[in-house]
């Protein structure tokens, strides 16, 4: 974030760190060529619905916690809006709503707990999260320890600050519509098109890949969910030469188990892969928790392009926040 | 779920293609486009590491350097491919394709910057190279002669990828091809100069990782606070020189 170091204030001293709480934004573009890859918020959706409420600009750094939320006092007034899974949050005590831009006060505590849903839940601020930029991103990348705040997650002691907020754009009260949210986040399967070595597995094994449910394992983090589930094997036996991969191909290892590479992924890799996840279902990924069962649908190009657009459409303030007055 | 993931965490698969690798169904022309997903194109060269590919790929590398699209977001080069991402809500997939397809059709106009040749320092003693007793004992020759034959050539910088700064670096002499551990080392230090398969690289930052470690450079190799963050870029040509332990903590004070 930009601005001088007044506009720069501190909102919450963080009590509890919760299980993994980072600062995200939408990424870390433009350095896979030197092995770094984007990170960036793993619930997309959720992070720039979280900002749309306060009155930020989509991208603006949040708070990602996982499966479990933090506790935090704050130290100054400040908007903030929860999205993404239900960690039955409140505030003083009582239930806060999700999906909400609320107004908090100095001395006030916002205590999350335990996910009841999803794996992810993001604290948005008026004004953005602020953390030095390293290499023009604020997102955390947890393996290498780069960006956010000072590469890790958040601990007791810590303090979050952010910038000062515009009252004219930032005010409490804004929610967005449950139907919207009802067709961002459909239970449905996770759609993909073809991966560059699809056609190294046999109609039946590709048959098997997408009719099946795939169990995420514990050992699944942001650079990757590991799967479970019936065994994928190619029918070539060579070794293909290391290649590119992109965020949401799911690579088969000789173990027949699919990886599913996501947003902290190494940025290259040498294992076959059968399948994209769409970027419009990406989000979803996000949200998936050990011991969730997974599904696959394989959809062309076409399908691929037309459900980001519908997606885009949804996400369009105008869409999909409203008044909760 | 933090941690514990191995496989993806050691640098995985630098294939040795044999030599007499040859497609088994189908045969397929090159340069290939594949759409890998639906925000992503491969280009792929060929099917065998090689420096003409490589050559290629720093060619295109140039050219979409010099005539950004506004829709890229990331190039991931590697031996014989390059994987370009892109925004499909910026430029539709197939007008970026067009646009992938006609820079591969100028490769021959690229302009290259010129290649860098760089000198490492490693160190080669025991308390930085756990493994050089078994490559020794897997290739038959003596420790000093290990050192001698790896850093007789001059290496390639194919590509850095797979962790940031981490240079695939090729081609190792092939007497010097040793199997990777059966269990990845839990951490291997930054600097850690490896061997595995036909291939030798060094960790640029601490992590797990499965190569045999034969010495270390003091040289920090990725730093995200400077404008160029990683030591080594594609197409760098690396000489390594052996140092005494008392000069590698010398240069690595310096480093810090």
């Amino acid at each position: 974030m930009t601005g001088s170091a007044s506009d720069i204030v501190p909102v919450f001293t963080v009590l509890s760190g919760g299980f993994l709480s980072t600062i995200q934004d939408s990424g870390r573009t433009g350095f896979a060529h030197l092995g770094i890859s984007p990170a960036g918020a793993a619930d997309s959706v959720s992070f720039r619905l979280g900002n749309l409420l306060v009155g930020n600009p989509p991208d603006a750094p949040a708070l990602e916690m996982t499966l479990v939320g933090g506790s935090f006092q704050a130290v100054s007034r400040c908007i903030i809006a929860l999205a993404g899974s239900d960690f039955a949050p409140s505030l003083d005590g009582v239930p806060l709503a999700l999906w909400q831009s609320a107004e908090v006060l100095p001395g006030q505590m916002l205590a999350l707990g335990a996910t009841r849903t999803g794996a992810r839940c993001y604290l948005c601020v008026a004004g953005g999260i602020s953390v030095p930029s390293v290499l023009n991103s604020a997102s955390t990348h947890v393996l290498t320890k780069l960006g956010g705040f000072n590469g890790r997650g958040l601990k007791s002691g810590d303090v979050l600050s952010s910038r000062r907020f515009d009252p004219i754009l930032s005010y409490s009260g804004r929610m967005v519509s449950q139907e919207i949210l009802e067709r961002l986040f459909t239970p449905g399967p996770l759609r993909a098109t073809d991966g560059p070595q699809l056609t190294d597995f046999s109609e039946d094994v590709r048959s098997t890949f997408f009719s099946s449910d795939f169990v995420v394992k514990e050992d699944s983090n942001r650079m990757g969910l590991r799967l479970a589930g019936p065994v994928i094997l190619r029918s070539r036996a060579e070794e293909i030469i290391t290649e590119g991969v992109s965020t949401g191909a799911i690579q088969i290892p000789p173990d027949g188990q699919p990886i599913l590479l996501f947003v902290e992924h190494p940025t290259t890799g040498g294992y076959p892969k059968i399948a994209s996840i769409i970027s419009a279902d990406l989000h979803r990924v996000g949200q998936l928790r050990p011991r969730d069962l997974v599904r696959f649908e394989h959809v062309t190009h076409e399908r691929a392009l037309a459900a980001l657009s519908d997606r885009e459409a949804l996400l369009q303030p105008q869409r999909c926040l409203q008044s909760a007055w | 779920m933090i941690g514990g993931f191995d496989v993806l965490l050691h640098p995985p698969n630098f294939v040795n293609v044999p030599h007499d690798y040859i497609m088994s169904s189908q045969t397929i022309s090159y340069p290939r486009f594949q759409r890998a997903s639906d925000h992503s194109f491969l280009v792929t060269f060929g099917d065998q590491i090689s420096r003409e590919h490589h050559n290629a790929i720093a060619r295109l590398v140039a050219r979409l350097g010099a005539e950004p699209n506004p829709a890229t977001l990331n190039l991931h080069p590697a031996y014989a491919s390059l994987l370009i991402s892109f925004n499909p809500l910026v430029t539709h997939p197939s007008e970026f394709e067009e646009y992938v397809r006609a820079m591969v059709h100028q490769l021959q106009f690229a302009k290259l910057p010129p290649a860098r040749t760089i000198d490492v320092p490693v160190c080669y003693e025991p308390e930085f190279a756990p493994d050089l007793e078994f490559v020794s004992r897997h290739t038959g020759l003596s420790r000093a002669e290990v050192v001698r034959r790896h850093g007789s050539p001059e290496y390639l910088v194919y590509f850095v990828g797979f962790a940031p700064g981490f240079a695939y670096l090729g081609d190792l002499p092939p007497e010097l091809s040793v199997p990777r551990h059966p269990t990845p080392r839990l951490t291997v230090a930054a600097g850690s100069v490896a061997l595995g398969g036909q291939q030798t690289g060094i960790y640029s930052v601490s992590s797990p990782g499965g190569w045999r470690v034969i010495g270390r450079t003091p040289l920090r190799l990725f730093d995200p606070e400077k404008n160029d963050p990683t030591f080594f870029r594609l197409g760098d040509l690396v000489r390594f020189t052996q140092i005494p332990s008392i000069e590698y903590k010398v240069l690595a004070e310096r480093a810090t």
